[in-house]
């Protein structure tokens, strides 16, 4: 059933319980908001670099469907303490992900996001986080 | 005489039969993920009844040629349908056949006023009056007028219930005033709106009235003539008709003042090098070889509707009102746009599901959610941002009803939400 696979249980355990939803304030942060004006979701995501270039810390704020609240949970867990470079890969095995290629199942939680292939429309929900990732990652005002 | 007539609208209210009705749609038969379909969105589209869809097939079996042009026998039948179609169209709507236009679809009609009025009437200092609740389609298209000439757009705002708040008119409707665009009912809340207060108005300033008429015609009589608006814009697929047909209803004087919208075969009377004469409307504003099949097709929606009778269909949705705000009423943490009751509210509820925690569920989940039990509703903005902004969301669940729908599709929409909840919150 394509409805189970796309809701699958660790995605609705991140919904329902997401991590990392920022709580403290944001100064020296890298803040990055990104939309899709289609649906309405709306995330801001935050994050500190360590000086050798490794996610200190992150989190975010977002308005939005299970799947983009879910994929952000996921995201931040997965990428923390991660090299630019090595988050930078991540982004792109997520976004092949999305396009149904089969990436390899060493990717934890992430793989749970597998069955949102299978739903064209929903795949921006799910990419939300990992762009607005991409976009903090390659930002020039980054902290060092 | 009044009272035989009540009576018998009565007995037919009464015996408005379900099961024959739904049988008459075949696609209701389907099965969506294993269920029964359950089709709540007939605000987008209707569906068809077999009526319909064979009256199409038998054109394109039968008669299919161009009309108004060839002199042999199918183009002789195939004029004389389409022509019929126009015919009874009008007497569907009390409306003069010389006053209907037939267009691809509703925002073609609007758009046909906007190109062909608006622009070539209204100059800077004008006024057009539309509203927060309106169909981007009744809204878009003046914001086109407002950029190229400098007219000014103005907004009646909408109450908390999901009225048209028309506390100031008298401050919106003005000597500037030209133009009065408002939705007869709102594609979301499902409110019909007070079409009698805004004539009134405009009539006191000589301003003209467009009624977007896309969710009213199919589920409300209308009497084009009783209304007094100028205009009245009707799409044909969300009232038991094909796609790509609708119509553009004014007051034939109306018609003959304007300037064709586009150019090109059929509307010609005579053509040399240096220009071109018109013919009369409403053959002026239909260029081109024109929607026959689907003109026949709405032909014969009209003729379906009015079998069962638009005020059986009126009662019948009335019922589904009152029976959903009942049960609606009882759910928790859950909120409906759009409250004024039965008599002003057709068979279109949109509404957020709270997911316990101060948030609701989105409507791309609930939807999604919903289709895996085969109940079929729209999730989103609707084409109706500003109204979205008013109520303070991004979007909403939609699930809009029709003559085939009844109070058990309500009870499994209730099921459905309950479970939607417990699916997404896990509580």
């Amino acid at each position: 059933m394509e409805f189970e696979d796309l809701y699958q249980e660790i995605i609705l355990d991140h919904y329902r319980k997401p991590r990392n939803i920022c709580e403290g304030d944001d100064t020296g942060h890298i803040c990055v908001k990104h939309e899709n004006p289609l649906c309405g979701d709306e995330l801001s995501l935050h994050m500190k670099m360590n000086r050798n270039d490794t996610i200190k810390d992150i989190c975010y704020r977002a308005r939005g469907c299970s799947i983009s609240i879910s994929s952000a949970s996921i995201m931040t867990e997965a990428v923390k303490g991660l090299k630019k470079n090595e988050a930078m890969e991540l982004i792109e095995a997520v976004r092949r992900m999305m396009h149904g290629e089969v990436v390899g199942d060493d990717l934890g939680d992430i793989e749970a996001l597998q069955g949102v292939a299978k739903f064209p429309v929903r795949v921006k929900c799910a990419l939300l986080a990992w762009m607005a990732l991409k976009d903090a990652l390659q930002s020039p005002y980054r902290q060092r | 005489m009044t009272e035989n007539l009540v009576n018998s609208k009565e007995a037919r209210i009464k015996y408005l039969d379900q099961d024959k009705i739904s049988r008459d749609f075949p696609i209701l038969k389907r099965k969506v993920k294993g269920k029964r379909l359950v089709y709540l969105d007939s605000a987008a589209t209707s569906q068809k009844p077999r009526q319909v869809i064979q009256k199409i097939s038998e054109y394109y079996e039968r008669y299919n040629a161009n009309p108004h042009r060839g002199i042999h026998t199918l183009s002789g039948e195939s004029t004389e349908a389409y022509e019929g179609a126009r015919t009874r169209l009008a007497r569907f709507l009390n409306a003069p056949a010389n006053g209907v236009v037939f267009t691809k679809n509703c925002t073609e009609a609007i758009n046909l006023v906007a190109y062909s009025w608006a622009r070539r009437r209204l100059v800077a200092g004008d006024e057009i009056l539309c509203t927060v609740m309106d169909h981007h389609s009744n809204i878009v298209p003046w914001q086109m007028v407002a950029a190229d000439t400098g007219v000014k757009l103005r907004y009646v705002p909408v109450t908390d219930e999901g009225d048209l708040d028309l506390s100031k008119l008298d401050e919106l409707v003005t000597g500037k005033t030209r133009l009065v665009a408002v939705t007869g009912a709102s594609n979301v809340l499902g409110t019909i709106t007070q079409l009698e207060s805004l004539i009134e108005s405009a009539r006191a300033v000589g301003a003209l009235v467009l009624v977007d008429g896309a969710q009213l015609v199919p589920h409300v009589p209308v009497d084009f003539k009783a209304m007094g608006a100028d205009f009245l814009a009707i799409a044909g697929h969300k009232m038991l008709g094909p796609t790509g047909i609708g119509a553009l209803v004014a007051r034939p004087e109306l018609l003959e003042e304007m300037e064709p919208f586009l150019g090109g075969g059929g509307m010609i009377l005579d053509l040399t090098l240096e220009g071109s004469k018109w013919i009369e409307p409403p053959w002026k504003f239909e260029a081109g070889t024109p929607m026959v099949a689907e003109a026949i097709g709405l032909r014969a929606a009209v003729d379906y509707l009015e079998e069962i009778g638009m005020e059986a269909i009126r009662q019948h949705e009335k019922k589904l009102v009152n029976y959903a705000l009942k049960e609606f009423a009882k759910i928790e943490d859950f909120h409906l746009y759009g409250e004024l009751g039965p008599e002003r509210h057709t068979a279109t509820f949109s509404f957020n599901i709270g997911d316990s925690r101060g948030g609701i569920i989105h409507p791309h989940d609930v939807g999604t959610y919903f289709d895996s039990l085969g109940l079929a509703i729209r999730a989103g903005h609707h084409c109706a941002k500003p109204l979205m902004r008013r109520f303070k969301v991004v979007s909403m669940s939609r699930a809009s009803c029709y003559l085939y729908n009844s109070e058990s599709d309500i009870d499994k929409l209730v099921d459905a939400i309950h479970k939607a909840r417990k699916f997404f919150t896990g509580v």
